[in-house]
C-alpha cells in the first residue's frame, strides 16, 4: 500500500508539466543555496592558511577535488536515469541523462584543467600518463562520446535508449577511476577525504573542501534541473513545429 | 549457431569482406611508424609491441561498424531479432566469427611486423600471445558500438569514437604484458592475467549491452 | 473446411487493440483481429498507410504503443512469443549478395530450425517451388530483382513456421510469378497455416479477410 502510493507519488512528479512546476518552485531556492554555500566555501578558501609546502597552490585543491567529485557522481546520476530509461520507458529519464552529459563533460574537464595547473608546480609537468588521470581523461572522452552520440541521431526516443545502453556499458569505469589510485601505485595521492578510518587530511583544509564540495553538488543539481527544463522546452517546440508541419498538407476532414 | 558462425566466418573471408583489408591497414600502419620516428633500430625495438598492439587496435576497430549494419542493411537483422534463441548468444556467436574472420588474421600477421621492428624473439612471442588473448575483448568492446551505431548512416567514425576509451585498459594490460616478458624486474603474469580477466569480463558485457542496443534500435 | 481444422493443431494468432506510432503520429490504432488456421489477413491502402509498421507490430520488431500480440496452439508453451511461430518476408530479402543461394538458403534452414508441428522442404525442391531450380549454385547477387525476391520467398518453405508475414511479397514480379505465389500461400493457408500480407495487387485468396489501412490515426497523446 504504502509502496503504491510512493510509486503513484515518483510518477506524478515524472510528469513533465508536474516538473516543470517544481522546478520553477525549487530553482531560485537552490540558485540561492548554492550562491551562499560558494560564497561561504570561498572564503574559507582564501582565508585558511596555506600548506607550509605547497604554498598557495594548494588552495586548486578546493576546486580541482570538488569538480573531480562531480565528474564522478553526474556519471553514476546518468547511469540511474539510464536504467530509468531502459526499464520503465520515461522519457524525464531520458530528459536527465541527456542533459546531464555537457555538465559531466564540464565537470570532467574543470577536473583536469585544475589538476594539470596543480600538477606543474607540484609534480614539474602538466601531464602525467598515470592510472587516475587517465581513467578521467577517458572519462572526458567518454562524455563527449555520449553527446556526439545524441547529436548524430534526429529521433530523441531512440537516442536516448542507445545513450543509455552505452553509459551503462561506460559504467565499468568510474570503479576504475575511484580506485586507480590504490590499485596502482602512482603519483596521483590517494583518497584523504571519505575513509574507513577518518579522514587524513588537516581539519583546516576539510571545512573549506567540505563546503566547496557541497557548492559543487548544488551548482550542478541546479544546473541539472534548469538543463532538464531547457530540454523539455526544447522538446516541445520540436514537437509543435512538427505537428504544424503535418497539418500544414492536410485539408481539414480528409483524414484522421 | 554453427552455421552462423560459418557464414560470417566466409563473409568476411569472400572478396568484399574485411580479413585481407584489415590485414593490409595493419601492416601499413605498423609500417609508417619508422617514417615518423626515424629508423633507429634500438628505439624501434624498444617501442615495437606498442605500436604493433596499437596498429592491431586500430585495424580491429576498422571493420566493426560493419558488424550489424549489413545485416540491417539486408534485412537479416530482423529475422535475427526474431528467433528463439536468445539475441544475447547470436551476437556472441557473430563476435566470435568476426574475431576469427578479421582479429585472428593480425595476429597470424604480428610477427613479421614484430621482426621488421627488430624485437627479440621473446618480445614478438609476448605480443602475438597478448594479441591473441586481447583482440577478442576489442571486438566484444566493438560490438556494442557497432550495436549502438547501427541506424546510422555514417556510424563508422563514432563507433571508434564511442569504443576507443572502453579499449584503452586492454592496451595497457596488453603492452604492459608484453614489456613484461623482455625487460627483467616486471613479471610477466599479472598484467597477462588482467588481460584474461578483461577479455573475460567483456566477453559478458559486450553481448549483453549490443543485444539491449539492438533489440532499443528498431522501435 | 473442417476436416482441414481436425487435422491440424488447434492454434490461433490475436492481435488485441494494437495500435502504434512513428514520431508523434498514431499510424494506427485499435487494430485486433483473430486468425485461426487457414485463416488470411490482406492490408491494403497506400503507401505509408502504416501497412508495414502494422506487420512489423506482429512480427514484434516494432513495439506497440497499446496492445499486444499472443499466440495459442497447443503445441506451443505458454508465454511464448508470437514471433517466434512467424516468418517475415520484408522489403529487402535478408540474403547476402556475396554467398552462392544454396549457401544462403542453407544457412537459413540451420538457422531458424523447424517450429514445432512440421517440416521445412530441401532446398532444391524448394527452389523448384519457386520456379527457379537449378541455379542455386549462382551467388545471389548474380540474380534478378525478380529473381532474388523469388529465392527470399524460397527462405520461407526451407524452414516450416505457421505464420507467414509478407511484406509487399510480390514487388518486382511479374504476373506469372505472381501466380507461383499465389499457389505458394494457397498451399501453406490449405496445410493449416495462417498469413498476413500487405499488398498492393490481389493475391486471388478467395476467404481472406481484408483490412484497409487509412494512416494517420491521430497525433499522439502529448508527451511533453
Amino acid at each position: 500500500m504504502t509502496e503504491s502510493l510512493a510509486i503513484t507519488k515518483f510518477s506524478d512528479l515524472a510528469n513533465p508539466t508536474r516538473f516543470l512546476g517544481l522546478a520553477a518552485r525549487i530553482l531560485p531556492w537552490m540558485a540561492g543555496a548554492t550562491a551562499i554555500l560558494f560564497a561561504i566555501g570561498l572564503y574559507l578558501s582564501f582565508t585558511t592558511e596555506g600548506d607550509y609546502q605547497q604554498g598557495m597552490t594548494v588552495r586548486i585543491m578546493y576546486v580541482h577535488v570538488p569538480a573531480a567529485w562531480l565528474s564522478m557522481m553526474c556519471y553514476s546520476v546518468m547511469a540511474v536515469s539510464a536504467i530509468g530509461t531502459l526499464v520503465w520507458r520515461h522519457p524525464l529519464a531520458d530528459v536527465s541523462h541527456k542533459a546531464a552529459a555537457p555538465l559531466g563533460a564540464a565537470f570532467t574537464l574543470i577536473a583536469l584543467a585544475t589538476g594539470s595547473l596543480w600538477g606543474k608546480p607540484m609534480w614539474g609537468t602538466w601531464w602525467v600518463w598515470d592510472a587516475r588521470l587517465t581513467s578521467v581523461f577517458v572519462l572526458f572522452l567518454m562524455y563527449l562520446g555520449l553527446i556526439a552520440l545524441n547529436r548524430a541521431m534526429d529521433d530523441p526516443g531512440r537516442a536516448a535508449r542507445l545513450s543509455a545502453v552505452l553509459i551503462l556499458v561506460g559504467f565499468v569505469n568510474i570503479p576504475i577511476i575511484k580506485f586507480s589510485v590504490d590499485w596502482w601505485n602512482t603519483l596521483h595521492q590517494p583518497a584523504s577525504v571519505i575513509r574507513m578510518d577518518g579522514p587524513t587530511i588537516d581539519q583546516e583544509f576539510l571545512w573549506p573542501l567540505l563546503f566547496m564540495a557541497i557548492a559543487f553538488t548544488t551548482l550542478f543539481f541546479t544546473l541539472h534541473v534548469m538543463a532538464m527544463r531547457n530540454e523539455i522546452w526544447r522538446r516541445r517546440i520540436t514537437a509543435q513545429r512538427r505537428m504544424a508541419a503535418r497539418m500544414a498538407g492536410r485539408t481539414p476532414g480528409s483524414e484522421a | 549457431m554453427t552455421a552462423l558462425l560459418l557464414r560470417d566466418f566466409k563473409l568476411s573471408v569472400r572478396a568484399g569482406g574485411g580479413a585481407l583489408i584489415g590485414v593490409l591497414f595493419f601492416m601499413t600502419v605498423v609500417a609508417v611508424i619508422p617514417f615518423g620516428v626515424g629508423p633507429d633500430l634500438n628505439l624501434l625495438s624498444r617501442i615495437g609491441p606498442a605500436i604493433v598492439w596499437i596498429g592491431a587496435l586500430l585495424s580491429a576497430l576498422l571493420g566493426l561498424d560493419r558488424l550489424f549494419q549489413t545485416e540491417r542493411e539486408d534485412g537479416s537483422l530482423d529475422l535475427l531479432l526474431m528467433q528463439e534463441q536468445p539475441l544475447v548468444l547470436t551476437v556472441l556467436v557473430k563476435c566470435l566469427a568476426h574475431w576469427l574472420g578479421n582479429a585472428l588474421p593480425l595476429v597470424v600477421a604480428s610477427p613479421l611486423l614484430g621482426l621488421f621492428m627488430n624485437m627479440s624473439e621473446i618480445a614478438v612471442g609476448a605480443t602475438m600471445l597478448t594479441l591473441l588473448v586481447g583482440t577478442p575483448a576489442l571486438t566484444f568492446i566493438g560490438a556494442v558500438g557497432a550495436a549502438v551505431a547501427v541506424t546510422l548512416p555514417r556510424g563508422g567514425l563514432l563507433v571508434s569514437i564511442l569504443v576507443l576509451p572502453l579499449a584503452i585498459p586492454v592496451l595497457i594490460f596488453g603492452v604492459s604484458a608484453s614489456y613484461a616478458a623482455v625487460e627483467d624486474p616486471a613479471p610477466f603474469m599479472p598484467p597477462f592475467l588482467i588481460l584474461v580477466a578483461i577479455t573475460m569480463f567483456f566477453a559478458v558485457i559486450g553481448p549483453l549491452g549490443a543485444a539491449l542496443a539492438l533489440r532499443n534500435t528498431n522501435d | 473446411m473442417i476436416k482441414i481444422l481436425t487435422k491440424v493443431p488447434e492454434m490461433r494468432l490475436t492481435a488485441e487493440n494494437l495500435s502504434a506510432r512513428r514520431g508523434e503520429d498514431l499510424i494506427f490504432q485499435d487494430v485486433s483481429f483473430d486468425l485461426s488456421a487457414g485463416g488470411a489477413l490482406v492490408l491494403t491502402g497506400r503507401n505509408g498507410s502504416g501497412k508495414s509498421t502494422l506487420l512489423r507490430v506482429v512480427a514484434g520488431l516494432l513495439r506497440p504503443e497499446t496492445g499486444r500480440v499472443t499466440w495459442h496452439s497447443d503445441t506451443a508453451e505458454s508465454g511464448m512469443h508470437a514471433a517466434e511461430a512467424c516468418h517475415y518476408l520484408g522489403h529487402r530479402n535478408a540474403m547476402k549478395v556475396e554467398l552462392t543461394v544454396a549457401e544462403n538458403l542453407s544457412f537459413w534452414k540451420d538457422f531458424l530450425g523447424d517450429f514445432a508441428g512440421g517440416r521445412g522442404i530441401s532446398i532444391g525442391e524448394a527452389a523448384d517451388a519457386v520456379g527457379l531450380g537449378g541455379i542455386t549454385h549462382l551467388p545471389f547477387g548474380y540474380l534478378s530483382a525478380g529473381q532474388q525476391r523469388r529465392m527470399a520467398f524460397a527462405k520461407l518453405l526451407v524452414a516450416h513456421r505457421p505464420v507467414w508475414i509478407l511484406d509487399e511479397p510480390t514487388a518486382a514480379l511479374d504476373v506469372s510469378a505472381e501466380g507461383v505465389f499465389t499457389t505458394l500461400i494457397k498451399t501453406h493457408l490449405a496445410d493449416g497455416g495462417i498469413m498476413l500480407a500487405a499488398t498492393h495487387q490481389p493475391l486471388g485468396l478467395e476467404n481472406a479477410k481484408e483490412l484497409r489501412m487509412t494512416g494517420f490515426a491521430g497525433i499522439a497523446e502529448e508527451r511533453w
